[in-house]
Protein backbone atom coordinates (compact mmCIF):
# COMPACT_ATOMS: atom_id res chain seq x y z
CA UNK A 1 0.00 0.00 0.00
CA UNK A 2 2.84 2.37 0.86
CA UNK A 3 4.28 1.92 -2.63
CA UNK A 4 0.96 2.83 -4.22
CA UNK A 5 0.68 5.83 -1.89
CA UNK A 6 4.15 7.18 -2.74
CA UNK A 7 3.52 6.78 -6.48
CA UNK A 8 0.19 8.62 -6.08
CA UNK A 9 1.85 11.34 -4.01
CA UNK A 10 4.56 11.84 -6.61
CA UNK A 11 1.98 12.56 -9.33
CA UNK A 12 0.30 15.12 -7.08
CA UNK A 13 3.54 16.85 -6.13
CA UNK A 14 4.56 17.12 -9.75
CA UNK A 15 1.17 18.58 -10.68
CA UNK A 16 0.93 21.15 -7.90
CA UNK A 17 4.53 22.29 -8.50
CA UNK A 18 3.85 22.96 -12.15
CA UNK A 19 1.80 26.16 -11.95
CA UNK A 20 2.18 26.72 -15.70
CA UNK A 21 0.61 23.30 -16.34
CA UNK A 22 -2.38 24.08 -14.11
CA UNK A 23 -2.97 27.47 -15.71
CA UNK A 24 -2.11 26.25 -19.23
CA UNK A 25 -4.60 23.40 -19.19
CA UNK A 26 -7.36 25.78 -18.11
CA UNK A 27 -7.02 27.84 -21.31
CA UNK A 28 -8.81 25.47 -23.66
CA UNK A 29 -11.83 24.67 -21.42
CA UNK A 30 -12.26 28.36 -20.66
CA UNK A 31 -12.16 29.21 -24.37
CA UNK A 32 -14.77 26.55 -25.10
CA UNK A 33 -17.01 27.77 -22.27
CA UNK A 34 -16.79 31.42 -23.28
CA UNK A 35 -16.67 31.14 -27.09
CA UNK A 36 -19.19 28.34 -27.49
CA UNK A 37 -21.24 28.94 -24.36
CA UNK A 38 -21.90 32.58 -25.16
CA UNK A 39 -21.31 32.44 -28.94
CA UNK A 40 -23.73 29.63 -29.75
CA UNK A 41 -25.99 30.33 -26.79
CA UNK A 42 -28.51 32.50 -28.71
CA UNK A 43 -28.76 29.94 -31.59
CA UNK A 44 -29.31 27.13 -29.07
CA UNK A 45 -31.97 29.15 -27.25
CA UNK A 46 -33.73 30.05 -30.53
CA UNK A 47 -33.93 26.35 -31.37
CA UNK A 48 -35.80 25.90 -28.13
CA UNK A 49 -33.02 23.91 -26.43
CA UNK A 50 -32.58 26.24 -23.45
CA UNK A 51 -29.35 27.68 -22.06
CA UNK A 52 -26.30 26.40 -24.00
CA UNK A 53 -23.83 27.21 -21.21
CA UNK A 54 -25.92 25.02 -18.91
CA UNK A 55 -25.71 22.29 -21.56
CA UNK A 56 -22.01 22.36 -22.40
CA UNK A 57 -20.54 23.07 -18.95
CA UNK A 58 -20.65 19.36 -17.93
CA UNK A 59 -19.20 18.47 -21.34
CA UNK A 60 -16.32 20.90 -20.88
CA UNK A 61 -15.66 19.58 -17.36
CA UNK A 62 -15.51 16.10 -18.93
CA UNK A 63 -13.17 17.39 -21.62
CA UNK A 64 -10.85 18.85 -19.04
CA UNK A 65 -10.77 15.53 -17.16
CA UNK A 66 -10.31 13.57 -20.39
CA UNK A 67 -7.31 15.59 -21.57
CA UNK A 68 -5.62 15.74 -18.16
CA UNK A 69 -6.18 12.03 -17.54
CA UNK A 70 -4.88 10.91 -20.93
CA UNK A 71 -1.87 13.19 -20.53
CA UNK A 72 -1.17 11.86 -17.00
CA UNK A 73 -1.19 8.32 -18.37
CA UNK A 74 1.02 9.25 -21.27
CA UNK A 75 3.53 10.81 -18.85
CA UNK A 76 5.06 7.33 -18.63
CA UNK A 77 6.71 8.09 -21.96
CA UNK A 78 8.45 11.10 -20.38
CA UNK A 79 9.50 8.93 -17.46
CA UNK A 80 10.87 6.41 -19.91
CA UNK A 81 12.75 9.07 -21.90
CA UNK A 82 14.10 10.88 -18.86
CA UNK A 83 15.08 7.64 -17.15
CA UNK A 84 12.86 7.73 -14.06
CA UNK A 85 10.78 4.74 -15.18
CA UNK A 86 13.84 2.50 -14.75
CA UNK A 87 14.02 3.49 -11.09
CA UNK A 88 10.48 2.21 -10.50
CA UNK A 89 10.88 -0.87 -12.69
CA UNK A 90 13.91 -2.19 -10.76
CA UNK A 91 12.19 -1.66 -7.39
CA UNK A 92 11.02 -4.81 -5.58
CA UNK A 93 7.31 -4.15 -6.15
CA UNK A 94 4.80 -5.67 -8.55
CA UNK A 95 4.10 -3.93 -11.84
CA UNK A 96 0.38 -3.76 -11.04
CA UNK A 97 1.19 -1.71 -7.94
CA UNK A 98 3.07 0.80 -10.10
CA UNK A 99 0.17 0.88 -12.53
CA UNK A 100 -2.40 1.40 -9.74
CA UNK A 101 -0.34 4.10 -8.00
CA UNK A 102 0.21 6.00 -11.23
CA UNK A 103 -3.41 5.63 -12.34
CA UNK A 104 -4.75 6.85 -9.00
CA UNK A 105 -2.32 9.78 -9.06
CA UNK A 106 -3.21 10.73 -12.63
CA UNK A 107 -6.92 10.37 -11.91
CA UNK A 108 -6.71 12.55 -8.79
CA UNK A 109 -4.97 15.27 -10.78
CA UNK A 110 -7.60 15.01 -13.54
CA UNK A 111 -10.49 15.24 -11.05
CA UNK A 112 -8.86 18.28 -9.46
CA UNK A 113 -8.52 19.91 -12.87
CA UNK A 114 -12.19 19.09 -13.59
CA UNK A 115 -13.23 20.69 -10.32
CA UNK A 116 -11.38 23.90 -11.18
CA UNK A 117 -13.22 24.05 -14.54
CA UNK A 118 -16.52 23.32 -12.76
CA UNK A 119 -15.94 26.20 -10.32
CA UNK A 120 -14.99 28.53 -13.20
CA UNK A 121 -18.18 27.60 -15.04
CA UNK A 122 -20.17 28.63 -11.93
CA UNK A 123 -18.55 32.05 -12.16
CA UNK A 124 -19.53 32.24 -15.85
CA UNK A 125 -23.17 31.72 -15.01
CA UNK A 126 -23.64 27.95 -14.89
CA UNK A 127 -26.33 27.00 -12.36
CA UNK A 128 -26.48 23.74 -10.43
CA UNK A 129 -29.98 22.34 -9.82
CA UNK A 130 -29.17 21.00 -6.38
CA UNK A 131 -25.86 20.75 -4.57
CA UNK A 132 -27.08 17.47 -3.05
CA UNK A 133 -26.11 15.86 -6.37
CA UNK A 134 -22.45 16.94 -6.08
CA UNK A 135 -21.35 13.53 -4.65
CA UNK A 136 -22.95 11.84 -7.68
CA UNK A 137 -21.12 14.28 -9.94
CA UNK A 138 -17.85 13.46 -8.17
CA UNK A 139 -18.39 9.73 -8.75
CA UNK A 140 -18.71 10.33 -12.49
CA UNK A 141 -15.68 12.61 -12.50
CA UNK A 142 -13.63 9.92 -10.75
CA UNK A 143 -14.81 7.23 -13.17
CA UNK A 144 -13.99 9.35 -16.24
CA UNK A 145 -10.58 10.19 -14.76
CA UNK A 146 -9.73 6.56 -13.92
CA UNK A 147 -10.90 5.31 -17.30
CA UNK A 148 -8.83 7.72 -19.35
CA UNK A 149 -5.73 7.62 -17.15
CA UNK A 150 -5.76 3.84 -17.62
CA UNK A 151 -6.22 4.34 -21.37
CA UNK A 152 -3.29 6.79 -21.42
CA UNK A 153 -1.12 4.33 -19.51
CA UNK A 154 -2.06 1.50 -21.88
CA UNK A 155 -1.16 3.67 -24.89
CA UNK A 156 2.08 4.85 -23.29
CA UNK A 157 3.09 1.25 -22.59
CA UNK A 158 3.26 0.51 -26.31
CA UNK A 159 4.74 3.83 -27.46
CA UNK A 160 8.52 4.22 -27.43
CA UNK A 161 8.54 8.04 -27.61
CA UNK A 162 6.31 11.12 -27.92
CA UNK A 163 6.28 11.05 -31.74
CA UNK A 164 2.98 9.16 -31.72
CA UNK A 165 1.37 11.66 -29.34
CA UNK A 166 -0.13 13.87 -32.09
CA UNK A 167 -1.57 10.76 -33.71
CA UNK A 168 -3.24 9.80 -30.43
CA UNK A 169 -4.58 13.32 -29.93
CA UNK A 170 -5.98 13.69 -33.45
CA UNK A 171 -7.31 10.21 -34.06
CA UNK A 172 -8.36 9.11 -30.58
CA UNK A 173 -8.72 11.87 -27.99
CA UNK A 174 -10.36 14.54 -30.15
CA UNK A 175 -12.91 12.11 -31.70
CA UNK A 176 -13.63 10.74 -28.22
CA UNK A 177 -14.46 14.26 -27.11
CA UNK A 178 -16.28 15.62 -30.15
CA UNK A 179 -18.45 12.51 -30.63
CA UNK A 180 -19.44 12.16 -26.98
CA UNK A 181 -22.34 14.57 -26.93
CA UNK A 182 -20.29 17.03 -24.90
CA UNK A 183 -21.08 19.87 -27.33
CA UNK A 184 -24.45 18.85 -28.79
CA UNK A 185 -27.47 16.85 -27.64
CA UNK A 186 -27.50 13.25 -28.86
CA UNK A 187 -31.26 13.28 -29.42
CA UNK A 188 -32.12 13.67 -33.08
CA UNK A 189 -28.56 13.27 -34.48
CA UNK A 190 -28.14 10.95 -37.53
CA UNK A 191 -28.21 7.23 -36.77
CA UNK A 192 -24.55 6.66 -37.62
CA UNK A 193 -23.50 9.34 -35.16
CA UNK A 194 -25.81 7.81 -32.53
CA UNK A 195 -24.01 4.49 -32.99
CA UNK A 196 -20.57 6.07 -32.77
CA UNK A 197 -21.60 8.01 -29.66
CA UNK A 198 -22.95 4.85 -28.05
CA UNK A 199 -19.54 3.10 -28.36
CA UNK A 200 -17.64 6.14 -27.10
CA UNK A 201 -17.16 5.61 -23.34
CA UNK A 202 -16.91 9.36 -22.78
CA UNK A 203 -20.56 9.70 -23.91
CA UNK A 204 -21.61 7.86 -20.76
CA UNK A 205 -19.30 10.00 -18.63
CA UNK A 206 -20.66 13.23 -20.11
CA UNK A 207 -24.24 11.98 -19.78
CA UNK A 208 -23.68 10.87 -16.19
CA UNK A 209 -22.07 14.16 -15.26
CA UNK A 210 -24.76 16.21 -17.01
CA UNK A 211 -27.48 14.11 -15.42
CA UNK A 212 -25.89 14.45 -11.99
CA UNK A 213 -25.86 18.24 -12.30
CA UNK A 214 -29.08 18.90 -14.24
CA UNK A 215 -31.13 15.81 -13.46
CA UNK A 216 -31.64 15.00 -17.19
CA UNK A 217 -29.99 11.80 -18.57
CA UNK A 218 -29.82 10.56 -22.16
CA UNK A 219 -28.79 6.95 -21.51
CA UNK A 220 -29.89 6.75 -17.87
CA UNK A 221 -27.98 6.77 -14.57
CA UNK A 222 -27.63 3.01 -14.17
CA UNK A 223 -26.47 2.46 -17.79
CA UNK A 224 -23.94 5.29 -17.47
CA UNK A 225 -22.57 3.85 -14.24
CA UNK A 226 -22.49 0.30 -15.56
CA UNK A 227 -20.76 1.09 -18.87
CA UNK A 228 -18.24 3.44 -17.26
CA UNK A 229 -17.36 1.00 -14.46
CA UNK A 230 -17.05 -1.90 -16.87
CA UNK A 231 -14.90 0.02 -19.37
CA UNK A 232 -12.72 1.38 -16.57
CA UNK A 233 -12.14 -2.13 -15.18
CA UNK A 234 -11.31 -3.51 -18.63
CA UNK A 235 -8.93 -0.66 -19.43
CA UNK A 236 -7.16 -0.91 -16.07
CA UNK A 237 -6.74 -4.63 -16.84
CA UNK A 238 -5.39 -3.95 -20.34
CA UNK A 239 -3.17 -1.13 -19.05
CA UNK A 240 -1.77 -3.35 -16.30
CA UNK A 241 -1.08 -6.15 -18.78
CA UNK A 242 0.67 -3.87 -21.29
CA UNK A 243 2.59 -2.10 -18.52
CA UNK A 244 3.78 -5.46 -17.17
CA UNK A 245 5.26 -6.23 -20.59
CA UNK A 246 7.46 -3.12 -20.73
CA UNK A 247 11.12 -3.97 -21.09
CA UNK A 248 13.61 -1.14 -21.04
CA UNK B 1 28.41 -21.76 3.80
CA UNK B 2 28.09 -18.49 1.89
CA UNK B 3 28.84 -18.81 -1.82
CA UNK B 4 32.03 -16.97 -2.68
CA UNK B 5 30.54 -15.75 -5.96
CA UNK B 6 27.80 -13.13 -5.57
CA UNK B 7 27.22 -12.90 -9.34
CA UNK B 8 27.32 -15.99 -11.55
CA UNK B 9 26.70 -15.78 -15.29
CA UNK B 10 26.73 -18.90 -17.47
CA UNK B 11 26.30 -19.07 -21.25
CA UNK B 12 24.20 -15.91 -21.29
CA UNK B 13 22.62 -14.98 -24.62
CA UNK B 14 20.36 -12.07 -25.57
CA UNK B 15 19.09 -11.95 -29.14
CA UNK B 16 17.00 -9.38 -31.03
CA UNK B 17 15.76 -11.30 -34.04
CA UNK B 18 18.92 -12.74 -35.60
CA UNK B 19 21.22 -10.25 -33.91
CA UNK B 20 23.00 -11.37 -30.74
CA UNK B 21 23.62 -8.35 -28.50
CA UNK B 22 25.11 -10.69 -25.88
CA UNK B 23 26.53 -13.91 -27.26
CA UNK B 24 27.19 -16.77 -24.85
CA UNK B 25 29.08 -15.00 -22.07
CA UNK B 26 30.15 -16.50 -18.73
CA UNK B 27 31.83 -14.87 -15.74
CA UNK B 28 31.69 -14.71 -11.94
CA UNK B 29 32.06 -11.83 -9.49
CA UNK B 30 33.26 -12.53 -5.95
CA UNK B 31 31.67 -11.09 -2.83
CA UNK B 32 33.25 -7.75 -1.87
CA UNK B 33 35.02 -7.43 -5.20
CA UNK B 34 35.22 -4.31 -7.38
CA UNK B 35 34.63 -5.65 -10.87
CA UNK B 36 34.99 -3.59 -14.05
CA UNK B 37 33.01 -4.64 -17.11
CA UNK B 38 34.64 -2.90 -20.05
CA UNK B 39 33.96 -2.75 -23.77
CA UNK B 40 33.62 -0.40 -26.74
CA UNK B 41 30.31 1.27 -27.58
CA UNK B 42 27.63 -1.27 -28.46
CA UNK B 43 29.67 -4.21 -27.14
CA UNK B 44 26.86 -5.51 -24.93
CA UNK B 45 27.71 -3.96 -21.54
CA UNK B 46 24.40 -2.21 -20.92
CA UNK B 47 22.38 -5.16 -22.26
CA UNK B 48 24.23 -7.42 -19.81
CA UNK B 49 23.59 -5.04 -16.90
CA UNK B 50 19.90 -4.88 -17.85
CA UNK B 51 19.68 -8.67 -17.70
CA UNK B 52 21.55 -8.82 -14.38
CA UNK B 53 19.17 -6.23 -12.92
CA UNK B 54 15.87 -7.83 -14.11
CA UNK B 55 15.09 -5.11 -16.68
CA UNK B 56 15.53 -7.49 -19.60
CA UNK B 57 14.97 -11.23 -19.90
CA UNK B 58 17.80 -13.32 -21.36
CA UNK B 59 17.12 -15.35 -24.49
CA UNK B 60 18.97 -18.23 -22.80
CA UNK B 61 21.63 -18.87 -20.18
CA UNK B 62 21.80 -18.67 -16.43
CA UNK B 63 22.23 -15.74 -14.03
CA UNK B 64 22.49 -15.94 -10.26
CA UNK B 65 22.52 -12.68 -8.26
CA UNK B 66 23.18 -13.08 -4.53
CA UNK B 67 21.74 -16.60 -4.77
CA UNK B 68 18.61 -15.54 -6.69
CA UNK B 69 17.46 -15.99 -10.28
CA UNK B 70 16.60 -12.54 -11.78
CA UNK B 71 13.90 -14.07 -13.99
CA UNK B 72 11.97 -16.22 -11.50
CA UNK B 73 12.94 -14.41 -8.24
CA UNK B 74 12.72 -10.79 -9.32
CA UNK B 75 11.78 -9.22 -5.97
CA UNK B 76 14.56 -10.98 -4.02
CA UNK B 77 17.06 -10.13 -6.77
CA UNK B 78 15.98 -6.48 -6.80
CA UNK B 79 16.38 -6.15 -3.04
CA UNK B 80 19.96 -7.43 -3.41
CA UNK B 81 21.30 -4.63 -5.57
CA UNK B 82 21.44 -0.87 -5.97
CA UNK B 83 22.06 0.73 -9.33
CA UNK B 84 23.27 3.92 -10.95
CA UNK B 85 22.09 3.92 -14.54
CA UNK B 86 24.04 5.21 -17.52
CA UNK B 87 21.46 7.99 -18.07
CA UNK B 88 20.05 10.16 -15.27
CA UNK B 89 17.06 8.53 -13.57
CA UNK B 90 16.06 11.07 -10.92
CA UNK B 91 12.78 12.96 -10.81
CA UNK B 92 13.82 16.55 -11.50
CA UNK B 93 10.56 17.91 -10.10
CA UNK B 94 11.21 16.38 -6.68
CA UNK B 95 13.77 17.50 -4.11
CA UNK B 96 16.87 15.48 -3.28
CA UNK B 97 15.24 14.31 -0.05
CA UNK B 98 12.00 13.35 -1.81
CA UNK B 99 13.85 11.30 -4.42
CA UNK B 100 15.49 9.28 -1.65
CA UNK B 101 12.23 9.06 0.31
CA UNK B 102 10.47 7.71 -2.79
CA UNK B 103 13.18 5.07 -3.27
CA UNK B 104 13.12 4.10 0.42
CA UNK B 105 9.35 3.53 0.38
CA UNK B 106 9.50 1.44 -2.81
CA UNK B 107 12.20 -0.73 -1.21
CA UNK B 108 10.24 -1.09 2.04
CA UNK B 109 12.82 0.63 4.27
CA UNK B 110 11.04 1.32 7.63
CA UNK B 111 10.25 5.00 8.29
CA UNK B 112 12.65 5.63 11.20
CA UNK B 113 15.50 3.80 9.53
CA UNK B 114 14.71 5.57 6.26
CA UNK B 115 15.02 8.96 7.88
CA UNK B 116 18.35 8.10 9.51
CA UNK B 117 19.73 6.50 6.37
CA UNK B 118 18.73 9.41 4.11
CA UNK B 119 20.47 11.88 6.43
CA UNK B 120 23.56 9.69 6.68
CA UNK B 121 23.81 9.20 2.90
CA UNK B 122 23.09 12.81 1.95
CA UNK B 123 25.83 13.88 4.35
CA UNK B 124 28.10 11.20 2.90
CA UNK B 125 27.73 12.59 -0.63
CA UNK B 126 27.85 16.23 0.60
CA UNK B 127 24.27 17.06 -0.36
CA UNK B 128 22.63 17.41 3.06
CA UNK B 129 22.58 21.21 2.80
CA UNK B 130 20.76 20.93 -0.54
CA UNK B 131 18.26 18.27 0.57
CA UNK B 132 15.26 20.52 0.00
CA UNK B 133 16.34 21.81 -3.41
CA UNK B 134 14.64 20.53 -6.53
CA UNK B 135 16.90 18.16 -8.45
CA UNK B 136 16.45 20.22 -11.61
CA UNK B 137 18.65 22.88 -9.99
CA UNK B 138 21.55 20.40 -9.50
CA UNK B 139 24.70 20.09 -11.63
CA UNK B 140 25.55 16.81 -13.38
CA UNK B 141 28.00 15.87 -10.63
CA UNK B 142 25.48 16.56 -7.86
CA UNK B 143 22.88 14.42 -9.63
CA UNK B 144 25.36 11.56 -9.91
CA UNK B 145 26.20 11.80 -6.20
CA UNK B 146 22.50 11.79 -5.37
CA UNK B 147 21.98 8.70 -7.54
CA UNK B 148 24.78 6.97 -5.69
CA UNK B 149 23.16 7.83 -2.36
CA UNK B 150 19.82 6.59 -3.64
CA UNK B 151 21.28 3.30 -4.85
CA UNK B 152 22.74 2.63 -1.41
CA UNK B 153 19.68 3.54 0.66
CA UNK B 154 18.35 0.00 1.09
CA UNK B 155 21.74 -1.51 2.03
CA UNK B 156 22.27 -3.51 -1.17
CA UNK B 157 24.81 -6.35 -1.38
CA UNK B 158 25.78 -5.40 -4.94
CA UNK B 159 26.12 -1.96 -6.47
CA UNK B 160 25.83 -1.70 -10.27
CA UNK B 161 27.24 1.44 -11.84
CA UNK B 162 26.79 1.87 -15.59
CA UNK B 163 29.30 4.54 -16.66
CA UNK B 164 28.80 6.55 -13.46
CA UNK B 165 31.38 9.19 -14.32
CA UNK B 166 30.41 9.80 -17.94
CA UNK B 167 30.56 13.49 -18.81
CA UNK B 168 31.85 14.60 -15.41
CA UNK B 169 34.93 16.71 -14.74
CA UNK B 170 38.05 15.03 -13.27
CA UNK B 171 37.42 16.50 -9.78
CA UNK B 172 33.90 15.08 -9.60
CA UNK B 173 35.03 11.74 -11.05
CA UNK B 174 37.76 11.51 -8.45
CA UNK B 175 35.24 12.33 -5.71
CA UNK B 176 32.78 9.70 -6.89
CA UNK B 177 35.36 6.92 -7.03
CA UNK B 178 36.62 7.80 -3.58
CA UNK B 179 33.02 7.43 -2.25
CA UNK B 180 32.67 4.07 -3.94
CA UNK B 181 36.02 2.73 -2.75
CA UNK B 182 35.27 3.85 0.79
CA UNK B 183 31.91 2.09 0.63
CA UNK B 184 33.45 -1.08 -0.67
CA UNK B 185 35.91 -1.08 2.26
CA UNK B 186 33.45 0.05 4.93
CA UNK B 187 30.38 -2.02 4.05
CA UNK B 188 31.97 -4.81 2.02
CA UNK B 189 29.63 -4.03 -0.86
CA UNK B 190 30.36 -5.69 -4.21
CA UNK B 191 30.78 -3.15 -7.01
CA UNK B 192 30.10 -3.98 -10.67
CA UNK B 193 30.80 -1.07 -12.97
CA UNK B 194 31.30 -0.11 -16.59
CA UNK B 195 33.36 2.83 -17.79
CA UNK B 196 35.18 4.11 -20.86
CA UNK B 197 37.88 5.68 -18.68
CA UNK B 198 40.54 2.97 -18.60
CA UNK B 199 42.67 4.82 -16.03
CA UNK B 200 39.71 4.74 -13.63
CA UNK B 201 39.18 1.03 -14.17
CA UNK B 202 42.89 0.31 -13.66
CA UNK B 203 42.96 2.36 -10.47
CA UNK B 204 39.79 1.03 -8.88
CA UNK B 205 39.01 -2.51 -10.11
CA UNK B 206 40.16 -5.74 -8.46
CA UNK B 207 39.33 -7.61 -11.67
CA UNK B 208 38.35 -6.63 -15.18
CA UNK B 209 36.31 -8.33 -17.88
CA UNK B 210 36.39 -7.06 -21.46
CA UNK B 211 33.43 -7.64 -23.77
CA UNK B 212 33.34 -7.00 -27.51
CA UNK B 213 30.69 -7.85 -30.14
CA UNK B 214 28.67 -9.53 -27.38
CA UNK B 215 31.48 -11.92 -26.38
CA UNK B 216 33.90 -11.77 -23.46
CA UNK B 217 37.42 -11.54 -24.84
CA UNK B 218 39.37 -11.52 -21.57
CA UNK B 219 38.87 -11.60 -17.79
CA UNK B 220 41.45 -11.16 -15.05
CA UNK B 221 43.27 -8.69 -12.86
CA UNK B 222 44.74 -5.65 -14.57
CA UNK B 223 48.22 -7.11 -14.08
CA UNK B 224 47.15 -10.37 -15.73
CA UNK B 225 45.68 -8.54 -18.72
CA UNK B 226 48.86 -6.51 -19.15
CA UNK B 227 50.98 -9.69 -19.13
CA UNK B 228 48.66 -11.51 -21.57
CA UNK B 229 48.61 -8.63 -24.04
CA UNK B 230 52.23 -7.56 -23.40
CA UNK B 231 51.16 -3.95 -22.91
CA UNK B 232 52.00 -1.44 -20.24
CA UNK B 233 48.64 0.28 -19.74
CA UNK B 234 45.07 -1.01 -19.51
CA UNK B 235 44.08 1.28 -22.37
CA UNK B 236 46.70 -0.32 -24.66
CA UNK B 237 45.64 -3.78 -23.51
CA UNK B 238 41.99 -2.86 -24.21
CA UNK B 239 42.84 -1.65 -27.71
CA UNK B 240 44.92 -4.76 -28.38
CA UNK B 241 41.95 -6.93 -27.43
CA UNK B 242 39.15 -4.96 -29.11
CA UNK B 243 40.95 -3.33 -32.06
CA UNK B 244 41.32 0.29 -33.17
CA UNK B 245 38.21 0.44 -35.33
CA UNK B 246 35.79 3.23 -34.34
CA UNK B 247 32.41 1.87 -33.18
CA UNK B 248 29.24 3.61 -34.22
CA UNK B 249 26.83 3.31 -31.30
CA UNK B 250 23.80 4.37 -33.32
CA UNK B 251 23.97 1.45 -35.75
CA UNK B 252 24.15 -2.22 -34.99
CA UNK B 253 24.08 -1.98 -31.21
CA UNK B 254 21.81 -3.87 -28.87
CA UNK B 255 19.89 -0.68 -28.13
CA UNK B 256 19.10 0.13 -31.76
CA UNK B 257 18.14 -3.51 -32.43
CA UNK B 258 15.99 -3.51 -29.30
CA UNK B 259 14.06 -0.42 -30.43
CA UNK B 260 13.61 -1.70 -34.00
CA UNK B 261 12.61 -5.11 -32.74
CA UNK B 262 10.14 -3.64 -30.26
CA UNK B 263 8.64 -1.38 -32.90
CA UNK B 264 8.22 -3.91 -35.68
CA UNK B 265 8.21 -7.33 -34.06
CA UNK B 266 6.47 -6.76 -30.79
CA UNK B 267 6.24 -9.79 -28.46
Amino acid sequence: MQSIYILWLRQLKRYFRSKSRIVGTLGQPLLFLVALGFGLGPVFAKAGQGNYLEFIAPGIVSMSILFTAIFSGIEIIWDRQFGFLKETLVAPIARWQIMVGRTLGGATVAVFQGLIVFILSLFLGFKVETFALIPQMLIFMILIALLFTALGTAIASILEDMQGFQLIMNFLVMPLFFLSGALFPLQGVPGALQVVASVDPLSYGVDGLRGAITGVFHFGLSIDLLILSLTTTILIGIGTFLFSKIQI
Amino acid sequence: MVNENIIEVKNLIRKYGDYSAVNNISFNVKRGEIFAFLGPNGAGKTTTIKMLTTLLHPTSGEIIINGFDPVSEQHETRKSFGIVFQDPSLDDELTAYENLEFHGVLYGVPKTLRKERIEELLKYVDLWERRNSLVKTFSGGMKRRLEIARGLLHHPKIFFLDEPTLGLDPQTRNHIWSYIKKLNKKEGITVFFTTHYMDEAARVADRVSIIDHGRIVQTGTVAELLIKTRKTTLEDAFLALTGHEIRDEAVGTGESYRIRHRTWVRH
